[in-house]
Parts: C-alpha cells; sequence; structure tokens
C-alpha cells in the first residue's frame, strides 16, 4: 500500500512540475513538448530501478521505445482530428487513445514481448 | 521566428481544481503503470511510460483557456481554442522523439551506471525535442517563403499575360 502511496506522490509532482513548465512556456508548440515530457517514466523507473535493480528498468525502457513510437502517432492523429475533422479536444485525445494502444501492443508484438 | 519566451501570467488563468486533477491524473498513471508491470510483466508496463497521461487534461484546459481568452475579446473563441491544443498536439509529437531517444539512452546506461542513465536520457530527451522543434520551425518557415514566392509570381504572370 505504502508503495503505490509513494508513486502516486512522486507521479503527482513530476508530471504536475512538467506540466506547469508547458503552461509559461510560448510558442504553444514549443510548450507542446512538455505534453511528451518523461515525467511517468522519471517517476516509475526511477522506483522499478530502486525496487527491481537495472536489468528491469532496461527491460522497461526497451517497450517505453514502442510506446513513444505510439505517443508521436497518437499526437498527430489528435492534431488532425482537432484541425481537419474539428473535434474538440476531450473526444479527440480520447478517441486517439485506441490508437495509442493499436500502434503500441502493435510494436511489442512485433518486436516479440518477453516478460 | 517567433522565440521562445516565459509567460508567467499563463498559471494565474488555470483554477486551483484543474492543478488538483492533472496532480491527480499523473500520480494515478504512475500508480497503474506500476499495476500493469506487477500484473503482465515489465515488457506490458515499459509501454505505459509513455501513455499520454495527462494530454488528454492540458488539451482541454489549453483549449478551455483559449475559448475563454477570445470570447472575454468579445470573439467566438471555439476554433481558436481548437487550434491551440493542436498546436500542443503538434509540439507532443515532437515531444515523443525525444521521448523515444530517453528510452534509448536509458536503456543502454542503466546497466553501467543509474545516475547517468537518469541524468543522460534526461539530457537527452531535452536536446532531440529542442532539434525537432527547432527543425520543423525552419522547414515551415522555408516552405512558407517558397508559397509565398510561388504565388506573387503567379500574380505577376497573371498580371502580364492574363
Amino acid at each position: 500500500m505504502t508503495e503505490y502511496v509513494v508513486r502516486f506522490l512522486v507521479g503527482g509532482v513530476v508530471v504536475s512540475a512538467f506540466a506547469m513548465l508547458g503552461d509559461v512556456l510560448r510558442p504553444k508548440s514549443f510548450a507542446g513538448l512538455f505534453g511528451a515530457a518523461p515525467s511517468v517514466a522519471l517517476a516509475t523507473l526511477g522506483i522499478a530501478v530502486y525496487q527491481h535493480g537495472s536489468g528491469y528498468g532496461a527491460l522497461q525502457s526497451h517497450s517505453m521505445m514502442a510506446g513513444a513510437i505510439a505517443l508521436a502517432v497518437y499526437s498527430v492523429f489528435v492534431c488532425h482530428l482537432l484541425v481537419r475533422a474539428r473535434l474538440r479536444a476531450a473526444p479527440a485525445t480520447l478517441v486517439s487513445f485506441v490508437v495509442w494502444l493499436i500502434v503500441a501492443f502493435g510494436l511489442l508484438t512485433l518486436a516479440g514481448a518477453q516478460t | 521566428m517567433t522565440p521562445i519566451r516565459f509567460s508567467p501570467s499563463s498559471l494565474r488563468e488555470g483554477r486551483w481544481y484543474e492543478y488538483v486533477i492533472r496532480f491527480a491524473l499523473g500520480g494515478a498513471a504512475t500508480v497503474f503503470t506500476g499495476f500493469i508491470s506487477s500484473l503482465y510483466g515489465a515488457s506490458v508496463g515499459g509501454l505505459f511510460l509513455a501513455v499520454p497521461a495527462i494530454f488528454c487534461a492540458s488539451a482541454t484546459l489549453i483549449e478551455k483557456h483559449e475559448t475563454r481568452r477570445k470570447r472575454k475579446a468579445g470573439l467566438v473563441g471555439e476554433r481558436r481554442g481548437q487550434k491551440a491544443a493542436a498546436l500542443d498536439a503538434a509540439g507532443a509529437a515532437l515531444g515523443a522523439l525525444g521521448l523515444l531517444a530517453f528510452a534509448v539512452i536509458f536503456s543502454m546506461l542503466v546497466k553501467s551506471s543509474k545516475p547517468a542513465a537518469f541524468i543522460g536520457a534526461s539530457l537527452v530527451w531535452l536536446i532531440v525535442s529542442l532539434a525537432a522543434w527547432y527543425v520543423r520551425r525552419k522547414v515551415r518557415s522555408v516552405w512558407r517563403a517558397r508559397t509565398v514566392e510561388k504565388a506573387s509570381g503567379s500574380a505577376v504572370s497573371r498580371s502580364r499575360y492574363g
């Protein structure tokens, strides 16, 4: 239980710090870089390496590569939904999450998942 | 080319509960990633290190703030809000390239030195993201200049021969 409380607090602080940095930076396309900051990664990998060792962290970062490619595809998809389909931000980002899941798990399957 | 600048006044546009929501979403995403890792293993859990955890909340906030700002100025702000959120998404796509570089460097360094892995990967994320953003700006400005040149060129030929 304590582990999850620590995860929640560390994750909340790191994610909020990057999000606030994105808030105060201009232009908006530059601030958007912080929308893909390694906030969850820093918090999670820190705890994972401390608990399970560097081998576990290395394995996680291998599949993180697939997640990052999926995030790039997701962001481009969101951008097109907002500009071309004129969807509002909330539905555009939620619908596109399906794209992230398909690309991320597709790449992981292609690479051959190791557990 | 628009210079990068700080705009601390943007923080005043946010409501207190919006920051609480982002904190909670960030915390929940980190807990969820840990939970997935313990349930399905490190590989599946690793995917969620690049999950667009708070992107939905951030994009919605950006759209809301921009729409509110335009409405205060007496304009219909919905379209402007969507465009602002789209710009944020375009930036996130470039940041994702930096995140990919972060993962590559972290996996290369973590077995030899943990602090070097965290510091090196974070620096590489910043450098790759900044470089990607800069290259995009340059390409766009060259492309715009060419489009304007072509348009003015065709206008001149139309006036001469049309």
